[in-house]
């Protein structure tokens, strides 16, 4: 927009700006890694050392010591994977029965879904706790899994994806051939609205992941802990000895950030997707 | 549990172009009427009138399922829970409104923590969106270089669970040592005690909620930035409008209904905020303690669920309320 009108910020200040701003959110994980390969008195001493020490390792085996780091992370990578697909499923069927198929109190349901989003999960974590109890899953991945395997936003976002990307006369046309509906969904509207599984799929994985709050409830024995529960456990047994809990918090975010890295395109793309309509 | 969310374009208009999915239906009888296949046409579209309805209300039932015990039971049960005294052992006694007598007028501890939370929750917002802004205004410059280098960098924070986010910052917040007193007496500031006091347990909190969101709402506000039409900065600044009323009559008003969505997003979580003042810690005057934490350790380390019950239902109302507020300032906002 240069060229149009004057210039409220000069570039320089702009390109500092902006600068600044990166640094600060990329400086946590570099200092995540600084005090992770460093001991904690090389940390608690004025001035700390900024550098990356040789103490990596022997935190990181510290870390498995003490807790079961890699069961966690393969509860955590299991969770976040059957509720990722579940969703997907369960989210992009209804989705697609919301759009494209007529019945009575359609509009009057979907709706009442979009409503039920504004509750907040707070309200329903004591009976959440006390269902999963009854059924016996506490300290079992299900009581995980299962309350997560579909969800309202989720079938909100694939109503209005598969609005848009799938045309009325690529059904009418499949139904003329006697394809079923289950037939119709799978093999016509899933193929084309793939973009929009792919978002929702990336958001569904990292907030199963990071997700911190219904897990430490139903979580409790060590053999099921999710990654978060176990950085949690860690923090709990050390405290103040950074050196130890920052090397476990690197190792259980690096995986993440990986991913992130893979696929940053489709995660901000899909991100802002809905908003430039 | 704040969930990170794409954000949707939603209009209930998508609603009314679907009914008019029902005049296929119409069309199809029109071709139905048209002389020889008429009986067979005719049985063939109420066959398929049918299965559609039984497709559909099979294909939808796994969410309504899934909510009626997970959801709808829970908010019932969670009401029910609240006017009873009820331990961990299911002894259950009718109490009426009890709890709720007890939360209004003998539990100072529970209005400290409402306290709390709107501290943390504005002293992380109202920074946290002004940055966002002025990041996507800047990022939206046409001459910028590096524009996907800048995004990638400012929106890493948002990927990272809040329990690596509160445990990074809470070792940069050390009240001895630690990075930013370390950095603060560099520039001859005397060290903050981030954990006792209130000022610095919610400045610190508050930084972490900023940290990991700012990047999130940048990139939203950008899409929303790229969405209004060159021609209506063009128009203003053929009439003489500098890029600072631009900014302020034009780019604001255009964002309204997304900036109105961040607003919203940043209200349920801040309410929500619970990883991060747990890891921290609560400090010895609960200055740390939030309505979120507050409510799970009532429930799950002390085991009163009847008036934990009967807070979540209060927080409930608050958010609520909370809500309202903010939407009106907001619609103000617009108006001025």
């Amino acid at each position: 927009m240069n060229e149009v009108g004057q210039k409220a910020f000069p570039k320089i200040s702009l390109y500092a700006f902006l600068t600044v701003s990166a640094l600060l959110s990329i400086f946590p994980f570099y200092w995540m890694f600084v005090v992770a390969s460093n001991t904690t008195s090389a940390i608690n001493k004025f001035p700390p050392s900024i550098l990356p020490g040789p103490n990596f390792i022997a935190n990181s085996l510290a870390v498995f010591e003490e807790i079961e780091f890699f069961r966690a992370l393969f509860n955590s990578i299991l969770i976040s994977t059957v509720v990722t697909l579940s969703v997907l499923f369960f989210c992009s069927l209804a989705g697609f029965a919301f759009s494209k198929l007529t019945f009575k109190f359609r509009d009057g349901l979907f709706i009442f879904l979009i409503a039920t989003m504004m509750i907040p999960p707070q309200l329903s974590l004591i009976p959440n706790y006390m269902i999963v109890s009854q059924l016996g899953w506490v300290d079992t991945l299900q009581a995980v899994i299962v309350p997560a395997a579909v969800n309202a936003f989720g079938v909100f976002w694939m109503r209005q994806y598969i609005s848009g990307a799938v045309p009325y006369e690529l059904i009418e046309a499949a139904r003329m051939d006697g394809c079923s509906n289950f037939r119709i969904y799978w093999n016509i509207v899933l193929p084309a609205v793939k973009p929009g599984l792919a978002t929702l799929g990336i958001f569904t994985f990292m907030g199963t992941w990071n997700d911190f709050l219904w897990p430490l409830v139903v979580l409790k024995d060590s053999s099921v802990h999710t990654i978060q529960i176990a950085l949690r456990t860690l923090n709990d047994v050390y405290s103040t000895d950074y050196s130890l809990i920052l090397a476990g918090t690197f190792l259980a975010t690096l995986p993440i950030l990986v991913v992130f890295l893979l696929f940053n395109k489709q995660f901000i793309a899909g991100l802002t997707e809905g908003a430039v309509k | 549990m704040i969930l990170v969310q794409p954000l949707p374009s939603f209009s209930l208009a998508h609603l009314k172009t679907n009914k008019q999915s029902g005049g296929r239906n119409v069309e199809l009888k029109k071709e139905g009427v048209e002389v020889s296949g008429k009986f067979t046409k005719s049985k063939k579209k109420y066959s398929t009138a049918q299965s559609e309805r039984r497709s559909g209300y099979l294909f939808i039932s796994p969410f309504f399922i899934l909510f009626g015990i997970f959801g709808v039971f829970p908010l019932i049960f969670t009401a029910y829970l609240s006017f009873h005294k009820w331990d961990i052992l299911g002894t259950k006694e009718f109490i009426g409104f009890k709890n709720y007598v007890n939360i209004f007028t003998n539990d100072p501890l529970f209005w400290k923590t409402v306290g709390n939370t709107f501290s943390i929750w504005i002293i992380s917002t109202i920074p946290q969106l002004i940055a966002a802004l002025l990041i996507a205004y800047f990022l939206n410059e046409k001459f910028l270089k590096g524009k996907s280098l800048f995004r990638l960098a400012i929106f890493m924070p948002n990927v990272t669970s809040v329990v690596a986010v509160a445990l990074v910052f809470s070792a940069m917040f050390g009240s001895q040592y630690g990075l930013i007193n370390y950095v603060l007496s560099v520039f001859g500031i005397e060290g903050i005690n981030w954990r006792g006091s209130y000022f610095g347990t919610h400045v610190a909190i508050a930084t972490m909620v900023m940290w990991r969101w700012v990047g999130y709402n940048a990139i939203i506000y950008l899409a929303g930035l790229q969405s209004i039409p060159r021609e209506l900065y063009e128009a203003a600044t053929i009439d003489g409008a500098g890029k600072l009323q631009q900014l302020w009559y034009i780019t604001v008003p255009m964002l309204r209904p997304i900036i109105i969505f961040t607003v919203i997003q940043s209200t349920i979580g801040g309410m929500q905020l619970f990883a991060e003042p747990m890891l921290f810690g609560e400090g010895g005057q609960y200055q740390g303690l939030t309505m979120t934490l507050y409510l799970y350790q009532e429930a799950f380390t002390r085991f009163s669920f009847g008036y934990a019950s009967a807070i979540a239902w209060v927080l409930f109302l608050l958010i609520i309320i909370v809500s309202l507020i903010n939407l009106l300032i907001t619609k103000k906002i617009q108006t001025s």
